[in-house]
């Protein structure tokens, strides 16, 4: 499959307008410009395109939610504040091909007569600020963003608001309240943002690589998209390749490759050729599978039926020399430190997590943890606003359930089996 | 002083005032390297917001510092892909050769440290910041060549 998404980042000076237009950027646009919003939005629900930022939620769909509400201004924000441990799929856009994602923006905002746009960039990615700042004046410059863009009577705002360190504001209520100068706590739903958002009007919020596949969706059509990969959830997919594989990296894949493939194939196998143990498929917070299941496609429709979830598409991949009762407190210290501490299960029960799975590690296990553990799990699951407690309670059921016998040699023998 | 011209233009991003929050922040502890009582108040005088409310949002963020920072500011990441690849070993090597806490400033006033929650360079494990400049693929002796180069 030719890249789309990542197209040409090797090259030197990728992000620059000029650079863009030679591979043909910005003629979707001026496609876009002549269609009515609800054309586009009809390409879209065509296209099957669904979310990119872990929820897979349909885009069609939440834009249809959006659009049907006769409030105006809309605002559309798009969620770059990637936090997920193990994720670094939107940072290659963000700072090697800012003009996809901006080109991407204004014809979204066209399709949901949206004015003004938001970036919304996570604090730690100071360099992609500088980048989208400028691509942003290069824009302006050029009449793609303004009152009137390219003459065609059509308005887009668009500016970049920084995050301060906070994985929380990645969930779209809790990114709302940050932008709009608050503390980034998640609000309940519904109403949800698509009719009760930023400044209590209708707001759509979109991840990065989603709305970087709208100049594809609109200049091949959204039929013709909906043959890439998956045909339930279509379309080219990045994954990012962490820890033991030989070449960790981000591919750009169609959607729905298969595990096995993507860590043998592309990022080149296990290091060191070393037996293969475990892997988290979709960022930390996704539950954590075995070797025999690799052979799962790597989607919104495939993972669920072994037990986990495509997330952000954050493959990690752990070799025999990993103690995975050490990686499982790792991810609890985490979320022990980004749970925005709102609701009572989540905010106590990530530091309980955190403390006994710290004991065990350190050779203090005592005989009936592994039950308290899944005991502490099951009083935060499903109990909270957001998912941020699922992700925390879901990720020590899962290790639990799949490495049984680690954390019992732990419990045990006061050692690591790795 | 907080550049009051820089402030009003960042509040006409925003449908209301308070949209600034963040950004002013951001802006005053560029200025002054961590956000004093004073900051914050100067912060508060700028958008019209009570004094209580900025300090309230300002403790929530973990970028936002409350206590003044050394001249270099070095954020390490030692999250999973980061604690694989030796990540805590570096903060002990740090801790040995400038006296470096977690969180902490060293004597000289020459660094500070935070630990980070995941920075996205996972690939290149381990990764930091050094004030808003990028290190990855880090080991024992390329992080000491590098932190050599900030006085």
């Amino acid at each position: 499959m030719d890249k789309f998404l990542l197209r040409g980042i090797e090259e030197e000076g990728s992000a620059a307008i000029a650079s863009y237009r030679e591979k043909g950027g910005y003629a979707a646009l001026e496609k876009a410009l002549s269609m009515k919003p609800e054309e586009i939005i009809e390409e879209v629900k065509r296209s099957g395109l669904r979310g990119r930022g872990g929820a897979g939620f349909p885009t069609g769909m939440k834009w249809d939610f959006a659009s049907r509400d006769p409030k105006f201004p809309k605002y559309l924000i798009c969620n770059a504040d990637e936090g997920e441990p193990g994720t670094f799929k939107d940072r290659p856009i963000l700072e090697k091909n800012p003009h996809l994602l901006i080109e991407g923006m204004i014809i979204s905002g066209h399709a949901l007569k949206a004015e003004y746009g938001y970036i919304y960039l996570r604090g730690e990615y100071p360099g992609a600020k500088v980048v989208l700042e400028q691509a942003i004046e290069e824009a302006y410059k050029e009449g793609l963003l303004g009152d009137d863009i390219l003459g065609k009577g059509i308005k887009f705002h668009l500016s970049v608001h920084q995050g301060a360190g906070a994985y929380i504001c990645g969930e779209e209520t809790a990114l709302i309240d940050s932008i709009e100068g608050r503390r980034g706590q998640p609000r309940i739903k519904p109403p949800f943002p698509v009719n009760v958002g930023a400044w209590g009007m209708p707001t759509i919020v979109n991840n990065v690589e989603t709305l970087s596949n709208l100049p594809l969706i609109v200049s091949i059509g959204g039929e013709k998209y909906a043959g890439i990969g998956n045909p339930e959830c279509p379309g080219p997919k990045i994954y990012s390749v962490s820890c033991c594989v030989k070449k960790p990296g981000v591919y750009e894949l169609p959607m729905g490759t298969t595990l096995r493939e993507i860590i043998y194939t592309h990022a080149g196998g296990i290091r060191d050729d070393r037996p293969l143990k475990a892997v988290i498929p979709g960022g930390i917070s996704t539950p954590v599978l075995t070797p025999d299941q690799i052979d799962c496609k790597m989607d919104f429709v495939n993972l669920p039926k072994v037990g986990s979830m495509l997330g952000s598409g954050a493959v990690m991949v752990f070799d025999d020399t990993v103690c995975l009762v050490r990686v499982c407190w790792r991810a609890l210290r985490f979320f022990e430190h980004e749970s925005c501490g709102k609701c009572v299960p989540c905010r106590e029960g990530t530091g309980w997590l955190r403390n006994i799975l710290e004991r065990i590690e350190n050779g203090f296990g005592r005989k009936g943890d592994i039950e308290l553990l899944q005991d502490v799990a099951h009083s935060m699951a499903g109990k909270t606003f957001c998912p941020l407690g699922d992700g925390a309670a879901n990720v020590v059921l899962s290790f639990i359930r799949q490495f049984h016998d680690e954390f019992e040699h732990h419990i045990e023998k006061k050692e690591c089996m790795a | 002083m907080l550049d009051r011209e820089k402030v009003r233009e960042i509040v006409r991003k925003y449908p209301e005032r308070r949209g600034a929050l963040l950004p002013a922040l951001h802006l005053a502890q560029k200025e002054y390297g961590w956000l004093s009582p004073e900051a914050m108040k100067e912060v508060s005088r700028a958008l019209n917001l009570p004094e209580a409310t900025v300090k309230g949002v300002a403790t929530f963020y973990a970028m936002y510092r409350r206590v003044p920072a050394g001249r270099h500011l070095i954020q390490i990441c030692t999250n999973v892909a980061c604690m694989i690849f030796g990540a805590e070993r570096l903060v002990d090597l740090l801790k040995e050769r400038y006296g470096l806490e977690p969180g902490g400033t060293s004597e000289d006033g020459r660094f500070s440290l935070m630990i980070m929650e995941c920075i996205g360079a996972c690939d290149r494990a381990p990764a930091m910041l050094v004030n808003e400049d990028y290190h990855p693929d880090l080991n024992e002796e390329r992080i000491m060549t590098i932190l050599e180069g900030y006085k």
